[in-house]
């Protein structure tokens, strides 16, 4: 193995560390932050807009993500056993991943530029945001500049050989830098801002992705809820603590 | 039979003057916050009127409530359980802050910073959302006393065909009325049924409709599904806020502020049992006039042995049910049946019930040429003058005008009987008269004040003179002595506390008065302020 100090930082060390505050940072606002824990609607301030970006935005992220999983997720030597060739498996990607970026692009582009534009957006768009929308933007036009670059315009490169080997094994906590070190530089910035937005995750609205309210479909309509009971009072805990509790 | 307890509030709308009193003070209360500075949980309408939001009423658009599907069975206006999912990214039902308003400060700080000039300073508005100076070109009472009525009442959704037209070309024979609205927390309500996070819950021990801040995910489906349109989103926190009906206060036995600080004493809150079991069945009740008497049914006689067994087996304690059998709202509402809910045609089941105004109608016989005094007119009008009740109908009975006909006769009525009940017929002839031969001199100089003024009301004063014993020489003396006098001199204004080098420390002087701009030559003459004191 010969692998740089640079290559450790950047494709052990850096992934690693993400992924702690993404967890660790989920579990802290998840405690103490319930209050801030929302999508932040903003489409009471402005729809015209919203009406078409939101939708394509979030549509064309989950196709993407399906794709981010298949594609890393599940090694070359699986689908090829399966039957599916490596150049229908990149044919079928390209098309979906291209259709399904940028629809994504595209709703990014609509949201950012309501958020940019409408001044009232602009005015409640907090902290939070002015790291996640441009952090998310670059992360989604340097995966589809690579994909364009490289696999639509260019020769093809196949990046299942070695992004994904990489990805998986930061995940199987089997680490191969070697593996990407190598990797085109739009594929590797691409990865690198990927980490990142998982970093800065828990602290956006992105936490609202955890909250789909998928609990909806199968609960009844009404909620009835009991008041929770009164926390006694110190002073009168001491001196009719018995009876309080035999109530 | 599964017994709960509903905290419950009727109002009776002859009484409501539209000071906005409940709106203000609510609004201090609850919603001077930023983010919600356009919400109001409190608001008072004038109907006609198109109301707020803006057409809030005509669920075509706003898709509020629940209906009935070809089956019959009770579904959301806003569609089912995945069609609501799948609208998460844009909801299409939203209302916009345009049909609300935009909210608006004023540069107060101008009026007290502005540099010594020859004009007097102004507070120019300026949008609290952008922090622009803004034109104010809507609010939430902005039709207030039918301002704007030939333009904008035409549009309220409760209005249709040749009354729409009449109130758009005559709204000055119009009748007017104010409508205070809040969360209705009713009985099946659609914001609940609507939340995806399951924040919005109803209270099992009153009836309190709340929204959990922590649980709410900002999700905004509350807002449409809520045909009164009385959940807000607070786009600061990005959370959905609504009427708490004041919860700190009920619990702590208070009433809730609107209820307190409303000058026409119309509000009255009450306890009311009802059986939860058959609320979704009343809901679904296949023809719509029936919906009153479906909700109606749901309520318990909290004087039932078989009810209050069932109440206690529920948990609800001895004094709770002692509160609900001297509940005013029960009395309005099931014994005296003159208190009706608004647009039970939405379903939810509504608990702010409303006394409907008689006004209208005694309008109606005052444009007809008849005497609103005279019960035989009113009643007359009630049967015969179709406009005022379709109105009223529309509103409270999904427009069943035979219901709100017979409300409206039980009123006047009640109104005829009680103005019978003066106090002189009551307490008799010698009880009766004696405040009036108490002020005998009183009633002498008013007597002749009004002959003096050649009043119309002089006669009055004069038959009723007339009626008591004649003045003796005393009195005559001093109604002499009291007109000769004249009125107290009035002591209101700042002039009392003194000026000059005798004013209290710290008052407020005024400063000099810039020179007027387009002086002609004039004639001020340096002493004058002097002469005037």
């Amino acid at each position: 193995m010969n692998v740089s100090t640079a290559d450790l930082l950047l494709w052990v060390a850096f992934p690693y560390v993400c992924l702690a505050v993404f967890a660790v940072g989920h579990v802290w606002r998840y405690r103490h932050d319930q209050f801030g824990w929302t999508t932040h609607t903003s489409q009471l301030l402005e729809r015209r807009w919203l009406r078409w970006g939101s939708p394509l935005f979030h549509l064309g992220a989950f196709a993407v993500i399906a794709g981010h999983v298949v594609g890393l997720a599940v090694p070359a030597s699986l689908t090829q056993a399966a039957g599916i060739s490596e150049h229908a498996y990149h044919t079928v990607a390209v098309w979906l991943g291209s259709v399904a970026g940028v629809a994504m692009v595209t709703g990014l582009g609509m949201l950012c530029a309501r958020r940019l534009l409408t001044r009232r957006i602009r005015l409640t768009t907090d902290r939070s945001d002015k790291v996640l929308f441009p952090l998310l933007a670059a992360t989604v036009l340097l995966g589809i500049a690579a994909t364009a670059a490289h696999n639509v315009f260019g020769g093809g490169y196949d990046y299942r050989e070695t992004v994904s080997v990489w990805f998986r094994g930061v995940i199987t906590l089997q680490p191969q830098p070697d593996a990407v070190s190598g990797a085109p530089l739009l594929f590797q910035l691409h990865a690198l801002t990927a980490c990142l937005l998982f970093a800065a995750w828990p602290f956006t609205r992105l936490v609202h992705v955890w909250s789909v309210p998928v609990g909806y479909l199968v609960r009844p309509y009404l909620v009835y809820r009991r008041r929770p009971a009164a926390a006694p009072l110190p002073a009168r805990r001491t001196s009719t603590g018995a009876s309080r509790r035999a109530a | 039979m599964r017994v709960m307890a509903q905290i419950a509030m009727v109002m009776n709308l002859d009484k409501c003057i539209g000071c906005h009193t409940c709106s203000v003070t609510c609004k201090q209360t609850w919603t001077n916050r930023t983010g919600v500075e356009y919400a109001w949980f409190n608001n008072v309408e004038t109907k006609p009127g198109v109301g707020y939001p803006r057409r809030y009423e005509d669920q075509e658009q706003w898709k509020g409530g629940w209906m009935l599907d070809r089956r019959g069975r009770l579904v959301l206006r806003s569609g089912g359980r995945v069609k609501r999912l799948l609208s998460l990214f844009s909801n299409p039902d939203l209302p916009s802050i345009e049909d609300y308003y935009e909210p608006v400060t004023y540069d107060y700080d101008n009026l007290v910073s502005a540099p010594a000039g020859q004009d007097i300073p102004v507070a120019r508005p300026r949008s609290v959302l952008t922090g622009r100076p803004t034109s104010v070109t809507w609010g939430a009472n902005w039709e207030d006393g039918l301002g704007g009525a030939p333009e904008h009442a035409g549009a309220d959704p409760n209005l249709t065909g040749e009354w729409a037209e009449k109130v758009r070309f005559e709204f000055e024979q119009t009748f007017l009325f104010h409508l205070p609205r809040l969360c209705e927390h009713c009985l099946n309500p659609a914001c609940v049924s609507a939340c995806p996070s399951g924040a919005l819950y109803k209270r099992v021990e009153d009836g309190i409709v709340l929204v959990d801040q922590n649980r709410c995910r900002g999700w905004r489906m509350c807002v449409t599904a809520c045909p009164y349109k009385k959940v807000y989103v607070n786009h600061a926190t990005g959370k959905a806020e609504k009427c708490t009906f004041c919860f700190p206060r009920i619990e702590a036995g208070q009433p809730t502020v609107c209820s307190e600080t409303c000058v026409g004493r119309l509000r009255y809150l009450g306890l009311l049992l009802y059986d939860a079991d058959r609320v979704g069945e009343a809901a679904a009740a296949p023809d719509e006039h029936d919906l009153l008497d479906a909700q109606r049914g749901v309520f318990l006689d909290p004087t039932d042995p078989e009810v209050l067994a069932a109440a206690r087996e529920s948990g609800i304690p001895e004094d709770w049910l002692a509160a609900a059998r001297r509940s005013p709202v029960y009395d309005l509402v099931m014994r005296y049946e003159v208190a009706l809910p608004l647009h039970p045609e939405y379903r939810t089941l509504p608990m702010v019930w409303y006394v409907p105004p008689l006004s209208p109608v005694l309008d109606a016989v005052i444009v007809a040429g008849g005497d609103q005094d005279d019960p035989d007119h009113v009643f007359a009008a009630v049967t015969r003058l179709r406009i005022p009740l379709d109105y009223l109908a529309s509103l409270f009975t999904a427009g069943d005008t035979d219901v709100v006909a017979g409300v409206l006769m039980k009123l006047t009525a009640l109104r005829s009987y009680m103005r019978a009940l003066e106090f002189a017929a009551l307490a008799g002839p010698g009880r009766g008269e004696a405040p009036l031969r108490q002020h005998r001199r009183g009633l002498e100089l008013i007597q002749r004040a009004l002959v003096d003024a050649d009043s119309p009301y002089r006669h009055l004063l004069t038959a009723l003179c007339g009626l008591l014993p004649p003045p003796t020489e005393a009195d005559l003396a001093a109604v002499a002595r009291l007109a000769a006098e004249g009125p107290p001199a009035e002591e209101v204004g700042l002039d009392p506390y003194g000026h000059g080098e005798f004013a209290p420390p710290g008052t407020f002087t005024p400063p000099e008065q810039a020179a007027p701009t387009l002086a002609a030559p004039t004639s001020v003459t340096p002493t004058r302020q002097e002469d005037d004191r």
